[in-house]
């Protein structure tokens, strides 16, 4: 059996290990066609403030662990993907055949539609290729103007802010990070980084970018204010990086629709991570969620699947954690709430502290946190395991920090009703 | 070294919060705790002043060992001149709030002058903010601790603060920490509520990672926790009954004063004994007990947490009171119990809730309003001051709703915050009041035991089981039994409790260690924590010079040898049947031979010669 | 066999000796917001129940890890977390649904239970046996955890 696996990041190197733990035999090969080992993203803004080295953000032991799992790793593009003949042709011109072919290549940032997006002071965050140009213009007094305060945005503003720049931060949305975190939440987060001498600019979005020489790029905002910037970083989302399939039989939609058993609409090609349209745990929905978690949950199985087991995936619970210069936010689930649902919040906006929960019946559906550093993980257990919460809804409902009491006191025994 | 050897001045005029280096110096000589503060207070504080005016300091002190796993490591004292007596002041308590404080990098909290208006003090570890506490002012001592939990959404911050019992002015209010834990006796609470202090939130992330010799303290602190598991009372009989187990044993020998002390004896002491609070209720059938809980770093565990039956009247209608808190101690259910004639323990139970809830000292109040229940009986109290409550002995109606009142304030609460001593002189019968220095009587009957009177005498504090408690050895034989009834011995029984007690007091560590633990548990686990010498010999006689100074404090307030002195009823009126019948206290015989083990004169005051022996 | 924590929280009287050992443990001071075990107050009910991580087989922290500093300690089963790997990112204490994984202001880094290497300080602390470390076949924890697990969906589709 030859299992082809298409892009190394964490998706595909999780359905590759899964793979040779079900079959010793099987021939298993990730190509992938980014210059370095397989790495992390989310080591990306570590790697941005010297917290580690470049190598830090490698996946596993980049040589060693593969080949000592029998995987092969073949860093090349991937031209063609030929549905009928089952094979990919790269960019070489070489072809490899496949038995079953898993496509986990991920997404790629966005590029919105501005004017001067070419100049070389612009770049996205996405890959180390990236990080190294914001590195080598991020230098300490410089101005840099983010465009985008989302997921990707705010993580890395604290490296920006560590490496010594003038900061501002351009988002269209009312709030910062609108698709992770509500108005309160997003509110705290803009004054915390207001008060960090970040110049944060909601609803409110980038006209042009235009050489304004000496090494100088003059960055138009829609309000009429105007900046400048030795380096702009736009980070206004990712979508799902499909190019490779378009045209052949495989149904696409926001990504590559996919069944519960990650299987594409030709039943020997998957897809799984940033890539796939997968299924949601809340709604039911096949949607794409970017995030970490979900990557690994479909490598793993799309990988069951492509081993001839048969595994249905329940579904990944969206959920996002965030440190925003030293502000620590998560959310879970639909946070936004559900018609007809109760939910409850504390909102302390003098300490950043919030919590909000949202309820549907007596289970808890979704929840948002700032502040929180603590057992914040139950949340997702308390939603993921629809737990009827009974009467510790009501007290939940007077105190949302009780969310551990809540789950000790639902799924323990503890020697009381 | 185990001090953090920084202390917070908090100038509440002003609105500032500094931090200063601990006085080593001093920490050589009184260790932490009640003497460090005692000596701070000592030196810093005008013992002739108002204790409710600006001139007054409230002290919040941790000892060396609070927050270490010395067990029971995890306590605090509150130190300030006290309302109730105009003596110094000391209540210690447990629960969580000392050790958090520790953790923040604190040995102690001083402070001074007086606020304009309410302000709760935030300390999360170095920082430290007075802020508005207007919106918690009028509020129970629960809904403070609550409001605080949901401003800072922190389930590890540990609060201390007071009820409304305090801000009526109530002179036996308590400062309450973790909810049912309590800084308890002499009025601290009311110190505080003058300054207009709700309460201290504390957060501490820091730790204690300073202790001297960690290996020897280790080694220590695992070999007193041994002896703690190996002994009968602090490894079955307090962690199983509580100080409970005394209830029926106290009544049994001829101990237990009732009703205003009027009798030695209660016939109704089995229902409210810890066997009685173990026994399933008929309506739900669960016991009164539900569990029993520690406090930081307790591996004891003698807090009691009890329901009150719900169906009972006290509660029924108040699904708020149906959960559990802090249940019965000993001294609370006597004061509250025995001493008002009431036998009912969900009663009890719930009055304890309340004294809790709105920050007050049960044994003060207890005991106050069995004072104005001889009155009411005397005629001298009636329903149109009680607001139609018939004020009898042994009546738990009139208990609850008279206690209620006094959380809620009122011309009856105003009176009964007097305590004994006041309300019993406004009312032209000051002998009623079972009191010495103005601070009521624990649960012991100084007429069947001696030398325990001669300790409430000559308490720092007023009346006080808690600054020698000779019990262990005229009841129990801790450590070598003496007959209750002589007086031969009992100074020098007085004396030694005394000064160990005053050192524990400021190790941080709990008294109920001291059933199992002598001295020589108790020193290495100090010299191991802290710098310096602390061998036996010194930690006793760091204990006397604790004593001492506290003794000055008092002299220098005014106090002289005619205020250490007991109730007539105590020294005339003869118990009048059971085992101890026809005694009276012979505190005549005890008095001057304690004065001059002491090294004092005659009429009671401190020598010069003793002053320098130790170092004072 | 292999040993796991067995906790009984009708024997906690809520002490915290476990939390300072375990804090002094890992680093050196008694300081129990640093520790890796906790003990939850049900103040309403009078109970208490320490809670730390499972040593679960799904290991839902080690999965979610995007730079592989979550693994497997081979003499206890413990899921160690690697300090010197951990970049501080946090998705593990999202992933673990049983709150037991958390990031640390204090190192940056996210902290968890590690069973001490085998000899864990919070067992040893405990005055009442409310914590033991005992052969694995069928301990609080297995309960612990089928009960929380029989819920997880995506539990079922485990290697």
């Amino acid at each position: 059996m030859q299992h082809l696996i298409i892009g190394a990041g964490p998706a595909g190197v999780v359905a590759a290990e899964t793979l040779r733990k079900c079959d010793p035999d099987c021939s298993i090969a990730i190509i992938g066609d980014e210059p370095e080992p397989p790495y992390s993203r989310m080591a990306i803004p570590y790697y941005l403030i010297d917290n580690i080295e470049e190598s830090g953000t490698y996946l596993r032991d980049p040589r060693a662990h593969f080949a000592s799992q029998n995987i092969e790793v073949v860093q090349q593009k991937v031209d063609a993907v030929d549905t009928a003949g089952k094979s990919v042709t790269l960019a070489d011109g070489s072809s490899r055949a496949y038995d079953k072919l898993l496509i986990a290549t991920g997404s790629n940032p966005i590029s919105p539609p501005i004017p001067g997006l070419d100049l070389p002071q612009v770049h996205s965050c996405w890959t180390l290729e990236d990080s190294r140009n914001i590195i080598r213009l991020a230098q300490p007094g410089s101005n840099v103007v983010l465009i985008g305060a989302g997921f990707i945005g705010c993580i890395i503003l604290e490296a920006l802010v560590k490496r010594g720049v003038n900061l501002a931060v351009v988002e269209m949305g009312n709030r910062m990070v609108p698709r992770m975190l509500d108005d309160k939440a997003g509110g705290l987060l803009e004054t915390w980084c207001k008060n960090e001498g970040i110049d944060v600019h909601t609803s409110c979005s980038v006209q042009s970018i235009a050489d304004a020489g000496n090494g100088q790029v003059e960055v138009e905002l829609s309000d009429g204010g105007k900046l400048s910037a030795a380096l702009v970083i736009t980070a206004t989302g990712v979508k799902a990086n499909t190019s490779l399939v378009e045209g052949t039989d495989i149904k696409l939609d926001q990504g590559i629709l996919v069944n519960r058993r990650m299987q594409s609409s030709n039943p020997d090609v998957y897809a799984a991570g940033d890539v796939a349209q997968g299924v949601d745990f809340s709604t039911g929905n096949f949607e794409v969620q970017a995030i970490q978690p979900t990557a690994t949950d479909h490598g793993r199985i799309a990988a069951l699947n492509m081993a001839g087991r048969d595994d249905e995936h329940h579904g990944t619970l969206n959920m996002n954690v965030l440190d925003t210069v030293g502000l620590i936010s998560c959310s879970f689930g639909l946070w936004m709430g559900v018609d007809g649902g109760d939910s409850t919040e504390l909102y302390n906006p003098d300490e950043f502290q919030y919590i909000n929960l949202q309820f549907d019946g007596n289970t808890l559906v979704g929840a948002s946190a700032v502040g929180k550093t603590q057992h914040v993980g139950v949340l997702r257990g308390l939603i993921e395991s629809k737990i009827d919460l009974a009467n510790w809804k009501d007290r939940l409902m007077a105190d949302p920090t009780a969310v551990m009491e809540a789950y000790l006191a639902s799924t323990q025994e503890l020697g009381y009703s | 070294m185990s001090w953090t050897r920084k202390l917070l001045r908090v100038d509440l005029a002003k609105g500032t919060c500094t931090s200063e280096p601990l006085n080593m110096e001093w920490a050589a000589l009184y260790l932490g705790q009640r003497g460090l503060a005692s000596k701070y207070l000592s030196e810093e504080v005008d013992p002739t002043c108002d204790p409710l005016g600006a001139e007054n300091k409230l002290i919040m002190a941790t000892g060396p060992l609070t927050g270490t796993m010395a067990s029971t490591g995890g306590r605090y004292s509150v130190i300030t001149k006290g309302p109730l007596t105009g003596a110094i002041a000391c209540s210690n308590s447990g629960g969580f709030f000392g050790a958090e404080l520790k953790f923040a990098g604190w040995d102690m909290i001083i402070f001074e002058g007086k606020s304009d208006k309410p302000v709760y003090l935030l300390i999360q570890d170095d920082h430290a903010e007075l802020r508005d506490a207007s919106h918690m002012w009028g509020k129970t001592a629960w809904e403070t601790d609550d409001i605080i939990h949901a401003t800072h959404q922190d389930p590890q911050m540990r609060v201390a603060c007071i009820g409304r019992t305090a801000e009526n002015g109530c002179l036996y209010a308590a400062v309450m920490n973790d909810k049912h834990r309590a800084a308890g006796r002499s009025g601290v609470g009311t110190v505080m509520a003058s300054k207009h202090i709700k309460a201290v939130a504390v957060r501490g992330t820091q730790g204690i990672g300073n202790v001297d010799d960690a290996g020897a303290f280790m080694q220590a602190t695992n070999d007193g926790k041994e002896v703690l598991a190996e002994n009968a009372v602090t490894g079955q009989g307090l962690p199983a009954y509580g100080t409970q187990v005394l209830m029926n044993v106290i009544n049994g020998i001829g101990g237990l004063p009732a009703r205003n002390m009027r009798d030695v004896g209660f016939e109704g002491a089995e229902n409210i004994s810890a066997e009685a609070m173990a026994e399933p209720r008929k309506s739900d059938g669960k016991p009164n007990l539900t569990t029993n809980g520690a406090c930081f770093g307790c591996t004891i565990a003698c807090g009691r947490i009890s329901t009150v039956d719900p169906t009972h009247f006290s509660v029924k209608d108040k699904p708020q009171y149906q959960g559990a808190s802090g249940g019965l101690e000993y001294e609370a259910a006597w004061a509250l119990g025995a001493d008002t004639g009431v036998d009912d323990l969900d009663a009890l139970t719930y009055v304890n809730f309340l004294c809790n809830e709105d920050g007050m000292d049960p044994i003060s109040f207890g005991a106050t309003v069995a004072a104005a229940m001889e009155l009411f009986e005397d005629g001298v109290i009636t329903t149109e001051h009680t607001g139609g409550v018939e004020l009898t002995f042994g009546n738990a109606e009139a208990f609850v709703a008279i206690t209620e009142q006094m959380c809620q304030g009122g011309a009856f609460a105003d009176d009964l915050g007097l305590g004994s001593k006041r309300l019993t002189e406004k009312y032209g019968k000051p002998d009623l009041s079972m009191s010495v220095k103005g601070q009521e009587f624990p649960a012991y009957d100084p007429r069947g035991i001696q030398g325990i009177g001669l300790n409430y005498a000559t308490s720092n504090r007023g009346a006080c089981h808690l600054r020698g408690y000779t019990i262990a050895s005229e009841v129990l034989g801790i450590p070598v039994k003496t007959e209750m009834n002589d007086t031969d011995g009992k100074p020098e029984l007085v004396k030694a409790f005394q000064d160990a007690t005053a050192l524990v007091d400021s190790a941080g560590l709990c008294i109920f260690t001291t059933f199992a633990w002598g001295m020589d548990n108790i020193a290495p686990q100090i010299d191991a924590a802290c710098e310096g010498d602390w061998s036996v010999e010194n930690c006793l006689e760091a204990g006397e010079r604790i004593w001492n100074m506290e003794r000055l404090f008092n002299e220098a307030a005014g106090f002289t040898a005619d205020d250490d002195k007991l109730p007539k009823r105590l020294l005339k009126e003869a118990i009048k049947d059971g085992p101890t019948k026809g005694q009276v206290n012979r505190l005549g015989e005890m008095l001057p031979k304690y004065y001059e083990i002491r090294g004092w004169t005659p009429d009671g005051k401190v020598t010069d010669e003793t002053r320098q022996r130790l170092s004072l | 066999m292999q040993k796991s924590l067995n906790i009984d929280p009708g024997k906690c009287t809520g002490c915290l000796q476990c939390e300072m050992a375990c804090s002094y443990e890992h680093t050196g001071t008694f300081n129990p917001s640093r520790s890796y075990i906790k003990v939850f107050t049900f103040h309403h009910e009078g109970r208490f129940a320490p809670y730390t991580c499972t040593q679960c087989d799904e290991a839902w922290c080690m999965r979610a890890c995007p730079v592989d500093a979550i693994g497997i300690d081979a003499s206890t089963g413990a899921k160690v977390v690697y300090e010197d790997k951990c970049v501080g990112c946090k998705v593990c204490t999202i992933a673990c649904p049983f709150g037991t994984i958390n990031y640390s202001q204090a190192t940056g880094k996210v902290v968890k239970c590690d069973l001490c290497g085998g000899d864990p300080q919070c067992a040893a602390a405990c005055p009442t046996d409310a914590i033991t470390y005992v052969d694995a076949d069928w301990t609080g924890y297995d309960r612990m955890m089928a009960s929380a697990a029989k819920s997880l969906p995506s539990a079922e589709a485990n290697a």
